[in-house]
């Protein structure tokens, strides 16, 4: 067991989180193993973001442990604290600095130096410029490098801010709804970009959109009034009766096969 | 440009210097220093640009920071004009009024903590430190406990406020609700004469460029991008592994250490600091000259300071009574319609123009 333990890049085990008597997170275990793609889904209010929200220490749970790789404890670190141990976080809604190029958002991002004296001196080297590149060459804005980043679309948003997470190099993703707001397209081409980087890194995705959940999924795992349902693959895991009931109980058809917008 | 306005800079005094008395091209000592006040103005807008129009922190105390950089040249000037009072006393003459030899005979009435700043040395370096000091516990408290928003403007305003009420009390040794004034020389000169006069406004000019030339710099820096990131998506930077606070606790010390220099060539141009220049309101209006010259961009400060306080030089003397509605009024309309400021004319304008055409040509 201790053996088996070793290998989990994120652990978190009977979690309890409540904001003023109401319990987001409710004595949640979750465990996820190194290089995993794992998709948490789960109806609203199910403590989804909580989750993410505890794990990178914007806030602190009230009970339970929140481990990192070889046991580093999360729950007393703040959330640059956190980033710089390898977890890197997407928000739901695309957060890039808008009055910055593309280019300049990349490099904000990119691992290294953060402290003040750094930032007063550093120079864009060659081989940063490389690898700025080469980031949004996989992100597909590489014709986009001098473009403010406030004027792109909703989508390229998206894709620059997974790239600024990429270039934290992170050993964790944690990735919140990545196809919220996007054309189908669009979201086909995220699901793409996601599967080429699960094995390099460990991602841990929420999401709604069941067609996207379905292009990415091998693990999932339903949440549900802030704790773990079950877990699955997919097909498993929609032809689970608690599944089925949690949603249907909530007036939603299920399975939904499609994002509304 | 900036070459142009190093020139249009050095021409006050030079015709302060070169023409006569009553000649219509001459500058009077008197105008120099207001101009010089004008610059001072503009170096403490520029600091508030670091922060409000750069991090986004609006702070609404800057000007305690400017006064406490005056108040500390201020004690060196008071204890420069030795018998030269009218008390022709060894110490300032609000010391003898107030009998300070009763309450610290073994310095003849001059309160310890004044002792040191006889070093024009030391005073200089206080101008630095004491504002730098001051950010730096005040910041601290207040970045730590993540306090943004108004919740920080608000308590910069406090933070103000409290110190005006306290250098208001005589036994706070400052020269109270009076302040210090009266001043005599300064570097071994006569303060009044032209000379000294033309001295002090190119110091300030001097510092005003330095400021300018700095802040260039850093905007230009990564720190500079780390700094606008923070005011547009301060998450994004705490997220990817920034101390957000480190950053926003280092532009505040500089900015205050900038006011406080600005404050420190300021009093002796203007010949009296006292509390009523870190009132609340005197931030306030340091910041609408920020607003009305354009924030966020360099030069937008020192025109919106010296545009709006050349206007309350005018104003004042024109219709005393109406100037705060005035100002009132000019924040408004500017906030509502010239988000940019001055320096973002020349853009609404051209926008409005192609809106124009494009409803000529397409009717």
């Amino acid at each position: 067991m201790t053996q088996a333990r070793k290998q989990f890049i994120l652990a978190l085990e009977a979690v309890t989180k409540s904001f003023d008597g109401f319990k987001a997170i409710h004595d949640l275990t979750f465990y996820m193993d190194e290089g995993e793609l794992r998709v948490v889904i789960g109806p609203n209010g199910a403590g989804k973001s909580t989750m993410l929200d505890l794990i990178t220490g914007r806030t602190r749970p009230d009970r339970g442990r929140i481990e990192f790789g070889r046991d580093i404890d999360l729950t007393r670190l703040n959330e640059w604290q956190i980033n710089r141990l390898g977890i890197g976080r997407k928000f739901q809604t695309p957060s890039v600095y808008t009055d910055h190029t593309v280019f300049e958002n990349i490099w904000l991002s990119l691992e290294g130096a953060r402290g003040i004296l750094d930032c007063l001196f550093a120079r864009v080297d060659s081989a940063q410029k490389d690898r700025i590149h080469d980031l949004l060459s996989t992100v597909g804005l590489q014709e986009r490098a001098a473009t403010k980043a406030g004027s792109l679309s909703h989508g390229q948003k998206q894709w620059l801010e997974i790239g600024m997470l990429l270039a934290q190099n992170p050993k964790l993703l944690l990735v919140d709804e990545p196809a919220a707001g996007m054309t189908d397209e669009e979201t086909h081409k995220t699901g793409e970009l996601l599967l080429s980087l699960a094995g390099k890194h460990s991602i841990l995705v929420i999401e709604h959109d069941m067609t996207f959940v379905r292009q990415i999924a091998r693990q999932v795992t339903v949440l549900h009034q802030g704790s773990v349902l079950c877990e699955g693959t997919v097909d498993e895991v929609q032809a689970d009766e608690k599944v089925i009931e949690v949603y249907l109980g909530r007036g939603k058809r299920h399975p939904p096969t499609t994002n509304e917008p | 440009m900036f070459a142009a306005a190093l020139v249009a800079l050095a021409i006050p005094p030079l015709l302060n210097a070169i023409t006569p008395e009553g000649h219509f091209l001459h500058v009077s000592a008197f105008t120099l220093s207001l101009y010089g006040k004008y610059l001072c103005y503009s170096v403490l807008a520029l600091g508030i640009n670091l922060l409000w129009g750069y991090t986004g922190l609006l702070s609404l105390g800057q000007c305690l920071f400017f006064a406490l950089g005056g108040y500390a040249l201020g004690m060196h000037l008071m204890l420069l004009i030795g018998k030269l009072g009218q008390y022709k006393a060894e110490i300032p003459d609000f010391m003898v009024f107030l009998e300070f030899p009763a309450r610290f005979p073994t310095t003849g009435g001059l309160p310890p903590h004044w002792i040191p700043f006889r070093s024009f040395a030391f005073a200089s370096a206080a101008v630095i430190w004491v504002p730098g000091l001051v950010a730096l516990v005040f910041g601290w408290l207040a970045f730590r406990s993540r306090i943004k928003g108004v919740y920080f403007s608000i308590l910069s305003q406090a933070l103000t406020y409290a110190a005006t009420l306290m250098f208001f009390r005589n036994d706070f040794t400052f020269g109270g609700n009076n302040g210090l004034t009266d001043f005599k020389v300064i570097l071994g000169h006569d303060i009044n004469t032209p000379a000294t006069r033309r001295a002090l406004y190119l110091a300030s000019a001097g510092l005003l460029t330095l400021t300018y030339l700095f802040c260039r710099w850093l905007s230009r820096t990564k720190f500079g991008l780390v700094q606008r990131a923070i005011r547009d998506s301060e998450n994004r930077v705490l997220f990817s592994g920034y101390a957000t606070s480190h950053f926003k606790l280092f532009v505040f010390v500089v900015a205050a250490v900038i006011a406080g220099l600005g404050g420190a060539l300021f009093v002796p141009q203007v010949g009296i600091i006292n509390p009523s220049e870190m009132a609340p309101e005197k931030s306030l209006e340091a910041v609408v000259w920020c607003a009305v010259g354009g924030r966020a961009s360099l030069v937008g400060p020192i025109l919106g300071a010296i545009g709006v306080n050349a206007l309350k030089s005018y104003a004042t003397h024109a219709f005393a009574e109406q100037w705060p509605y005035l100002l009132g009024s000019l924040f408004v309309f500017v906030t509502l319609f010239m988000p940019k400021g001055l320096v973002g004319l020349p853009d609404q304008f051209r926008a409005l123009q192609r809106k124009w055409r494009k409803g000529v040509s397409n009717p």
